[in-house]
């Protein structure tokens, strides 16, 4: 029982705490700090792990403490956030790993580390959130947390990468901020609730309601890389390799398109939300930032860049799955939270192994790569394929429930979207893998560093094939018990009351 | 505790410091260490009021037994002390701060050593006693005092823009405390008396009383530096040695401000009318943006750093439109009080930071810090995280104070209010990340060395972090706020449905 109480509050911590002692080590102290990263994390993962069977087996795990009086801090577990909750910690666990690898005889590692626990402490946290407040206030810190990550290279190309990052993303923080306090100053304190949590409010005050949905969605949005307001992320590219999979996998824009979740089911509920009227353009915007996300990958030479926008239509997926009425759509958009990280994170992961080996940044350098790195261009491949939406990996259970929900609830015109998103995917994916695989090299690599017996060091090949194996075994088993799609069903039951 | 009730406490928190400035300018060359002494004295008797104020109520003591209205009285509600208690911590880290920053070597840094003391400390027992007043014509003394050691202090850099900005802070305070006078002269005629809670009961009304309060307002507003009255401040402030630069930007215009609060809320308020408070408000509104826009495109750092006290200190004047004459002013009074807390720790602590990186700069522009976040972590993350509590964001007291007036304005359907808190909040981001992404900029070739002793550093984190406790401590601060506060209602409004 009062363990019950006081989980949710450890998971959080067992992030932050490590990540605080980090900030203060030496950074010659490479095997201490090795050891705290571990250890959160490996403690995180356990911890959620029971986490996982108390929800499953309906225990409510709350840990509520009082700001001022009718300002709760309240971190609790639902479903919904016990997916979000284990998708961030099971890929930070690859990602630090990956990061120490990555990082290796870089300045400043004490202070990245530390602020790539905050970082995930906040995504967690904002995961655990039980009421809208406290979502912002971790919200608000995840922003805080990443801005040293993104700057973290001090050049004036990563210090115009961060401010453009900081500027959005603090803008889009403070109309959230706005949306809150209006609909708390309407509603009282708004506490997530499967199926809506604002009563009767909707008879009385529709018009402000819809108001409200509008600056939520375009707060959360920015994060979420919404058309016209992804132009932060593709600048954001000059971080690190591992921040970017953190930014484009883990937690940021994962942060934006799990709030947009939340606002539609928890708060507003799919029923009030479907008749307010909010819900069509909600899904119109989320349709045309899938197609426009594609159309500007198909242009850019640069391999992170053209992942970018790559990430900006397919995280819209979720949006789209969401704002279609019906719990087959809903299935397919929250699945995507799961699938497009482990896809995405693992071809982030394989950009920066060809950048860090062989100096490769661009997609016109990429000929005849596998030869030289198979492993790594093997995992690239089934990332890239997953996009594309090629069974049997990830992707493809996701377009598939989302292309069967849209036409259960009338929407046919999505088919068409993921049709051209599939076709647009192949045109920017294809070829690359064909370069790739079966041209021959032109010259020399752009900057060749060996490592290792292996075509690449260890610490970051080894990532890269569990997050591949793990973007196939979720296609592949997507009908076993604790899928993310059996968990994803699980969740839509419990939101429509099936 | 019963034992804490019964502890005279009011007259130490002044008496302390004042015997501290006496001794600390007799044994000239003990200086640092007697005062440092009597600064951590009078800072544990302040937090000790507070808790007194907090386990036992209001607080009263007549000094010589004479008692109102005849001799002086020392009193504390709740607002009197949490300002006290904000005065100790925030002159506690100062204190030790600028014991390791007035360096011992050249003959400036002995002359400013010598004297930095004892004009500190006089500053300190005159703002206790400011917030202790009980009648206004001692709170007049008690300003006077506060001016005139503040410009001594402002002297001490020693150099021609410390001067000039001296001499211009020496002027517009006595103006300030001229007008201040005059109003409070005009309302003993009236009513015959000085003292604060007679004057609250006595029928004052009619013309001459609204000229009593507009004098009086006027000369209080000129003192914190109110758009557009806010120009003698940055020059002040900016050119000021950083320990002084903090105390006044975080202690001594809240003192003014304070002094305003006392009159519109406790004393006059039925004299309020919608359109003076909007008025108010108004300026206020414009010091957010004004100040905030002049921080954005300052040359130097402190200077930046004082443009955004001048946005600050307008957030404060929100209180006036959100919180008088509205029927539940007590969410907005105390976002305000939590605003006016969270800002003197973060901005104290942001001062010297400031202070400390300038030490190893190349020069005092804003580009002269390039390199910091390399050399001086520490500081560098003090700097950051007082920034964050500026901007408001969450868990600081800053995001804890705006979410009340936020939540005020809202439910009370003033919207231009609201748009003024996020648009200044937007302004605050801009001007810190324009700091930050100077400091982390790296410089070419190795790493440079850190160059100020820890003491500096570790200070500006201290205030920085009490700027976030106060977030997650709102709730205790909220409830001593209650304590013979003026305006009542719930902590957190919902709009009438």
């Amino acid at each position: 029982m009062s363990v019950d109480a006081w989980l949710p509050a450890l998971i959080v911590l067992s992030s932050l705490l490590p990540g605080l002692l980090i900030f203060f080590l030496d950074e010659e102290r490479h095997a201490l700090r090795t050891a705290l990263n571990l250890a959160g994390a490996v403690l995180k993962t356990g911890l959620v792990g029971w986490l996982i069977w108390g929800v499953f087996h309906d225990h409510a795990f709350e840990s509520r403490m009082s700001l001022v009086p009718g300002l709760d801090l309240v971190l609790a577990a639902d479903a919904l956030s016990v997916l979000f909750v284990a998708l961030s910690t099971v890929l930070w666990l690859v990602t630090t790993l990956y990061a120490i690898g990555y990082l290796e005889g870089s300045p400043h590692r004490s202070r990245f580390f530390g602020f790539f626990s905050l970082c995930v402490s906040a995504t967690v946290g904002l995961a655990l959130a039980g009421n809208l407040v406290t979502f912002l206030i971790f919200y608000e810190l995840l922003t805080l947390a990443t801005f040293p990550l993104v700057a973290h290279r001090g050049t004036p190309d990563a210090m115009r990468g961060a401010k453009v990052y900081l500027a959005y993303t603090v803008t889009g923080g403070a109309v959230l901020l706005f949306a809150v306090a209006w609909l708390s100053a309407l509603a009282g304190p708004v506490e997530f609730t499967a199926g809506g949590a604002l009563g009767d409010l909707a008879q009385t005050h529709p018009a402000e309601l819809t108001a409200i949905f509008a600056l939520l969605i375009a707060g959360l949005g920015v994060k979420a890389a919404l058309v016209p307001l992804h132009g932060w992320l593709p600048q954001a590219m000059v971080a690190p390799a591992p921040v970017s999979a953190l930014l484009h996998a883990v937690a940021v824009v994962k942060a934006g398109a799990f709030g947009i979740v939340r606002v539609v089911y928890d708060v507003y509920g799919v029923t009030l939300a479907a008749d307010l009227g909010v819900l069509q353009p909600l899904a119109l915007l989320a349709a045309f930032t899938v197609v426009y996300g594609s159309v500007r990958a198909l242009a850019q030479d640069g391999l992170k860049k053209r992942l970018a926008y790559s990430t900006v239509s397919q995280v819209s997926y979720i949006a789209l799955g969401t704002a279609i009425f019906g719990p087959v759509a809903s299935i397919g958009g929250i699945v995507h939270l799961v699938h497009q990280g482990v896809m995405k994170i693992t071809l982030f992961f394989c950009a920066g192994n060809l950048a860090e080996t062989l100096g490769i940044h661009n997609v016109s350098e990429m000929r005849g790569c596998a030869r030289r790195m198979p492993l790594t261009m093997v995992a690239f491949t089934v990332g890239a394929l997953g996009m594309i939406g090629v069974p049997p990996v990830a992707g493809f259970v996701t377009k598939w429930y989302l292309g069967a929900g849209a036409v259960a609830a009338g929407a046919d015109w999505v088919l068409v979207v993921l049709a051209m998103s599939s076709l647009l995917n192949a045109a920017y994916f294809l070829p690359i893998l064909y370069a790739a695989w079966f041209r021959e090299p032109v010259g020399p690599w752009p900057e060749e560093h060996p490592r290792g017996r292996f075509e690449a060091p260890l610490m970051l090949l080894v990532p890269a094939l569990v997050t591949a194996v793990l973007s196939v075994a979720a296609g592949l088993l997507a009908a076993a018990p604790f899928s993310p799609l059996d968990w994803a069903k699980l969740i839509a039951e419990r939101e429509y009351g099936l | 505790m019963p034992l804490l009730a019964e502890l005279p406490l009011l007259p130490w928190t002044v008496t302390l410091p004042l015997g501290g400035a006496a001794l600390s300018f007799v044994l000239r060359a003990r200086a640092p260490a007697v005062g440092l002494a009597a600064g951590v004295a009078t800072a544990a008797v302040g937090l000790l009021l507070a808790l007194q104020v907090a386990t036992a109520g209001l607080q009263r003591h007549a000094v010589g037994g004479w008692g109102a209205p005849l001799g002086i009285d020392l009193a504390a509600d709740g607002l009197s002390a949490l300002m006290v208690a904000m005065t100790s911590v925030v002159g506690l880290w100062v204190s030790l701060y600028a014991g390791a920053y007035f360096g011992a070597g050249n003959q400036d840094g002995e002359h400013q050593r010598a004297y930095f003391w004892p004009l500190w400390l006089l500053l300190w027992t005159a703002l206790n006693a400011l917030f202790l007043a009980a009648d206004s014509f001692n709170a007049y003394v008690t300003l006077e005092l506060l001016g005139l050691s503040a410009v001594a202090l402002v002297a001490l850099a020693a150099t021609p823009a410390a001067l000039g900005g001296a001499m211009r802070y020496l002027l517009v305070g006595l103006l300030g405390s001229l007008l201040y006078l005059l109003g409070v002269g005009l309302l003993y005629a009236l009513a015959g008396t000085v003292d604060f809670r007679l004057l609250a009961a006595a029928p004052l009304a009619g013309p001459a009383t609204a000229v009593a309060l507009g004098v009086i307002t006027a000369g209080l507003v000129l003192k914190t530096a109110l758009f557009p009255f806010h120009f003698w401040l940055p020059p002040a402030h900016a050119s000021a040695p950083a320990p002084v630069s903090a105390v006044l930007s975080a202690l001594v215009v809240k003192a003014s401000f304070y002094l305003l609060l006392r009159f519109w809320f406790w004393v006059l308020p039925e004299a309020a009318t919608p359109v003076t408070l909007n008025l108010l408000g108004l300026l206020g509104a414009l010091a957010v943006l004004w100040g905030g826009l002049r921080a954005l495109t300052a040359e130097r750092l402190k200077l930046l750093v004082a443009y955004s006290t001048v946005a600050q200190l307008g957030y404060l004047f929100l209180v006036f439109p959100l919180a008088l004459g509205e029927a539940d002013g007590f969410t907005a009074w105390g976002g305000m009080t939590l605003l006016l807390l969270a800002h003197a720790t973060a901005k104290a602590g942001m001062f010297l930071s400031a202070g400390a990186i300038l030490k190893g700069a190349a020069h005092d522009g804003v580009s002269g810090i390039d390199g910091a976040a390399q050399a001086m972590p520490v500081t560098t993350f003090a700097f950051a995280l007082a920034g964050v509590s500026l901007i408001g964001l969450p868990p600081t007291g800053g995001f804890a104070g705006k979410w009340l007036l936020l939540n005020a304005a809202l439910a009370t359907g003033q919207w231009g209010w609201a748009a003024v808190l996020l648009a200044g909040s937007l302004l605050a981001a801009a001007y810190t990340v324009r700091v930050l992404t100077h400091a982390f900029t790296r410089l070419p070739g190795e790493p440079p060395a850190c160059v100020v002793p820890g003491r500096l550093e570790w200070t500006a984190v201290a205030l920085a972090v009490t700027a976030l406790a106060l977030g997650l401590a709102a709730g205790e601060v909220l409830e001593l706020l209650r304590v013979g506060a003026p305006v009542v209602g719930p902590v957190l409004l919902e709009q009438a449905r």
